[in-house]
C-alpha cells in the first residue's frame, strides 16, 4: 500500500469507529428511555408489574391496567418525554448557532420571555391551564422575534444575536421578580410551580401537541444538522463554503424557538435540560459537531428520570419535576467534564 | 517625546510622533472618559444622598455632611439611612462591574456573569436554608450566610472545573459553575416550594435591593470588597496575557493556573461581598463589562476600572430613580438595573462594532 491509500484506510476507519459509536450511544441510550419510561408508567398508586405495562403497550393488557396505564399514566409519562427531547433539541440548535456551551434557549432570553407573559398571566389575571401555556408560547414567540429585529444590522452576527438575548432576558426576568414581590404569597407560590416546570395532571392534549411539534421539528433540525456544523466553523467560514447562512441561522432559530416555546406552555420552563444535554451528547459521541439525536435522547432522559424522582422519591410530596432536572443532569455532567481529555474545545 | 535640536533628530522625533499619535490620543480619550464618568458617578452619589421619599434641599444635604447636627431629622435620615445606603451601592457597584470583568476575561465567554462560578447560587441556597431551618429575618444575619454560601459553592465549583488532565480550563469553569448552579437552584426551589413563609421572606432577598441597609451591613462587607478591588487592579495585565490563549500566555511567561485561581478568589471577595450585602443582582457584572469593551476595546488595563466606575453609575442611579417612580413605596434597585440598563445596553450592542471576547 502507498501511504496515500494508507492515509485514506487510516482516516476511513476513524470514521467507521465514531459512526459505530455513536449508533451504539443512540441505542443504549433509546434502551435507557424505554425501561425508565415502562418503570414510570408501573409506578404509582396501584403498582403494576413492568411486564404487563409492556403487554400492555402492545395491546394485550386487562382492562383495568389498560383504563391505569393508557388513560392515566401514558399521558404525563409521553409529555414528559417529548418535552425533554424538544428542549434537548433546542440547546443543541441553539449552542451550535452561538457556537457558545453556555448558550441555552434558558440563557438567551426565550424560556425569560415565556415565564414573563406567563407569570403575567398567573399574577395578574388570575388564569390557570391552557390560557397560562397560551401565554406562554405567546410570549416566547414575541421575544424571539423582538431579539431577531434588534440584532439584524446587515445580518445577524451570533455574538450580537447573544448579547442582545441577555438584554431582553434581563428584562423580562425583572418583570417577572416584580409581579412576584408584588402578589399575594400563595398566588406568588403557584407561579413559582409554573416557573420551576411541573407535568402534574398532563393529559393527551398536551400529548398532541407535542406530537405535532415534534413531527414537523424533529426531521427539520435533523436535517439542518449538516449546516449547523457548516456555521460551527464561523460565519466567514460558511459563507466561503457557499452556505446561504443567514436564511440557514433563521431556519434554525425558528425551529429551536418553536420547539422551545411549546415544550415551555406543556410543561413550564424545566431548567436545564436544553443546556446539559447537548454537552453530555458531545462527550459520548465524541462527535465535533451538534448531536441531535443525542440530544433529544438525552434531554428525555433528564425529564424522565427527574419525574420518576419527583413523583415517588419524596412519599407523599410530589415535586415539579423541574426541582428536580439539576439534581439528576448536573452530577453526571461533572462527571464528564471531570473524565474528559479534549476539554478546551467543543464543550 | 525628548526634546531634539538636531534636523536629524527631529525628523526621526517626528516619525516616531506621527505613530505614537494615535496611541496617545487614544490613551489620552480613555484617560478624559474615566475621569468624565467619575464625575457622572460622583452626581449621581450626590443624588442617591438627597433624592427620596422626604425630599431634603441639597444645602442641607451638604450642611449635613460637613456640621453633622442629631437634633436635625432630615441630617439624621441623611447620616443614617442614606449615606450608608449610598456607600453599600458604589461598593457594590464597583464590586458587581469588576468581577463581571475578571469573569468573563478568565472564562473568555461573554455570557459569564459573576454568579457563573456559583456564588449566587450558593449564597441563595445558605439564605433560604438559615430562613427555612433557624427562621432567621434580618438583613444582617442573611449577610454572613450568603457570603458562606457564596464561599462554599464557588471552592466546589474551582475544585470540580480543575478535575481532570488539563486542570480548571476555562470551558470546564463554566460549565462546572453552570451545573452546580442549577443543582444549588434546585435544592432551593424544593426549600422554597415545601414552605409558603420561606418563600415570602426569600422573594424579597432574591429580587436584589439597597432598601434597609444600614451601617453594620456597610462596615461588615466594606474590608471585602476594598480588598477585592485592590487586588483587581493587578489583574488587567495578566487577564490580556490570558485573553490570547492559554498556550500563547504560557509562553509569555504567565503561570495561567495560579493566574487563574488568583482571579478566582478575587471575583469570590468581591461578588460574594455584593451578594451578601444586596442579594443577587445579575445584570449589573453580566453587561457592564461589555459596555467598558464598547468604550476602551479588549485591553483588560482600561476594562477593569472603567468597570469599576460605569458599573455603580449603573446601580446608584437605578436605585435612586426606583425610590422616586413608586411614591410612597420604591421598587427594588435589582428590577430597575434591567430595565433601565437593557434598553440602552442593546442600543450599544447595535450601535458599536463589537471588539470579540
Amino acid at each position: 500500500m502507498t501511504t496515500a491509500e494508507e492515509a485514506v484506510h487510516i482516516i476511513s476507519h476513524a470514521r467507521a469507529v465514531r459512526q459505530a459509536r455513536t449508533v451504539a450511544v443512540i441505542g443504549v441510550l433509546a434502551m435507557l428511555v424505554f425501561v425508565t419510561f415502562c418503570v414510570s408508567l408501573s409506578l404509582g398508586d396501584f403498582k403494576i408489574p413492568v411486564i404487563d405495562v409492556v403487554k400492555t403497550l402492545f395491546g394485550g393488557g386487562d382492562k383495568a391496567t389498560e383504563f391505569i396505564v393508557n388513560r392515566l399514566r401514558l399521558p404525563r409519562a409521553l409529555t414528559g418525554l417529548m418535552v425533554g427531547a424538544a428542549l434537548g433539541m433546542s440547546g443543541a440548535i441553539f449552542q451550535s448557532i452561538a457556537r457558545n456551551p453556555l448558550a441555552s434557549p434558558d440563557i438567551i432570553g426565550v424560556t425569560y420571555g415565556a415565564s414573563a407573559f406567563a407569570v403575567f398571566a398567573i399574577v395578574t389575571l388570575g388564569m390557570t391551564g391552557l390560557a397560562v401555556s397560551g401565554f406562554a408560547i405567546a410570549g416566547a414567540i414575541l421575544t424571539a422575534f423582538i431579539m431577531y429585529v434588534l440584532a439584524w444590522r446587515h445580518g445577524v452576527s451570533s455574538y450580537r444575536l447573544i448579547l442582545i438575548g441577555i438584554g431582553i432576558g434581563a428584562i423580562a426576568t425583572s418583570i417577572t421578580s416584580f409581579l412576584l414581590t408584588k402578589a399575594r404569597v400563595e398566588i406568588a407560590q403557584q407561579a413559582l410551580i409554573w416557573l420551576t416546570g411541573s407535568l402534574n395532571g398532563r393529559d393527551w392534549s398536551n400529548v398532541q401537541a407535542m406530537t405535532v411539534t415534534l413531527a414537523i421539528s424533529a426531521p427539520l433540525s435533523v436535517w439542518l444538522v449538516h449546516r449547523l456544523r457548516i456555521l460551527q466553523l464561523g460565519d466567514e467560514t460558511a459563507y466561503g463554503l457557499g452556505l446561504r447562512v443567514e436564511s440557514s441561522r433563521l431556519g434554525l432559530i425558528v425551529v429551536g424557538v418553536f420547539l422551545a416555546a411549546v415544550a415551555t406552555a406543556a410543561a413550564g420552563p424545566i431548567g436545564f435540560v436544553a443546556f446539559v444535554g447537548p454537552p453530555i451528547a458531545r462527550r459520548l459521541t465524541r462527535s465535533p459537531g451538534p448531536a441531535m439525536i443525542t440530544s433529544a435522547l438525552i434531554g428525555a432522559l433528564v425529564v424522565a428520570v427527574s419525574d420518576l424522582i419527583a413523583q415517588h422519591a419524596f412519599g407523599e410530596t410530589q415535586l415539579p419535576v423541574g426541582v428536580v432536572t439539576g439534581v439528576v443532569g448536573a452530577p453526571y455532567l461533572m462527571y464528564l467534564l471531570a473524565r474528559t481529555n479534549r476539554v478546551g474545545s467543543g464543550g | 517625546m525628548p526634546p531634539s535640536s538636531t534636523v536629524d533628530s527631529a525628523g526621526r522625533a517626528a516619525t516616531a510622533a506621527v505613530s505614537a499619535r494615535p496611541r496617545r490620543t487614544r490613551r489620552a480619550i480613555l484617560v478624559l472618559g474615566l475621569v468624565g464618568a467619575i464625575a457622572l458617578l460622583a452626581l449621581v452619589v450626590l443624588l442617591s444622598i438627597a433624592v427620596g421619599s422626604k425630599q431634603i434641599p441639597l444645602s442641607t444635604v451638604i450642611d449635613a455632611l460637613r456640621h453633622y447636627d442629631e437634633s436635625n431629622t432630615d441630617h439624621v435620615i441623611i447620616h443614617s439611612l442614606r449615606v450608608p445606603r449610598t456607600i453599600i451601592g458604589l461598593l457594590v457597584g464597583a464590586a458587581l462591574g469588576l468581577s463581571g470583568a475578571l469573569m468573563q476575561g478568565v472564562t473568555r465567554n461573554p455570557l459569564a456573569d459573576p454568579g457563573i462560578l456559583g456564588v449566587n447560587g450558593g449564597a441563595a441556597l445558605f439564605v433560604v436554608g438559615g430562613i427555612y431551618w433557624f427562621g432567621l429575618a434580618s438583613l444582617t444575619a442573611y449577610v454572613w450566610l450568603a457570603f458562606a454560601g457564596a464561599a462554599a459553592a464557588s471552592v466546589a465549583v474551582y475544585f470540580l472545573g480543575s478535575l481532570g488532565r488539563e486542570g480548571a480550563t476555562p470551558v470546564k469553569l463554566a460549565l462546572a459553575g453552570a451545573a452546580l448552579t442549577a443543582m444549588l437552584g434546585s435544592l432551593t426551589t424544593a426549600l422554597l416550594i415545601s414552605d409558603v413563609d420561606t418563600f415570602d421572606q426569600f422573594r424579597f432577598w432574591s429580587v436584589g435591593s439597597l432598601a434597609g441597609r444600614g451601617s453594620d451591613i456597610a462596615s461588615q462587607v466594606a474590608p471585602f470588597i476594598l480588598i477585592g478591588i485592590v487586588l483587581s487592579m493587578f489583574c488587567g495585565r495578566v487577564l490580556n496575557a490570558m485573553s490570547l490563549g492559554d498556550e500563547v500566555a504560557k509562553s509569555l511567561g504567565q503561570r495561567v493556573g495560579l493566574a487563574r485561581l488568583f482571579v478566582a478568589v478575587v471575583v469570590v471577595l468581591l461578588c460574594g461581598a455584593a451578594t451578601a450585602a444586596a442579594g443577587p443582582i445579575g445584570f449589573v457584572g453580566l453587561t457592564i463589562p461589555h459596555v467598558a469593551r464598547l468604550i476602551t476595546g479588549p485591553d483588560y488595563r482600561w476594562i477593569l476600572p472603567y468597570s469599576a466606575v460605569l458599573s455603580p453609575i449603573l446601580l446608584l442611579g437605578s436605585d435612586v430613580i426606583g425610590r422616586v417612580v413608586a411614591l410612597p413605596g420604591e421598587l427594588q434597585v435589582g428590577i430597575v438595573t434591567a430595565v433601565i440598563g437593557a434598553p440602552f445596553f442593546i442600543m450599544l450592542v447595535r450601535r458599536r462594532k463589537l471588539a470579540d471576547l
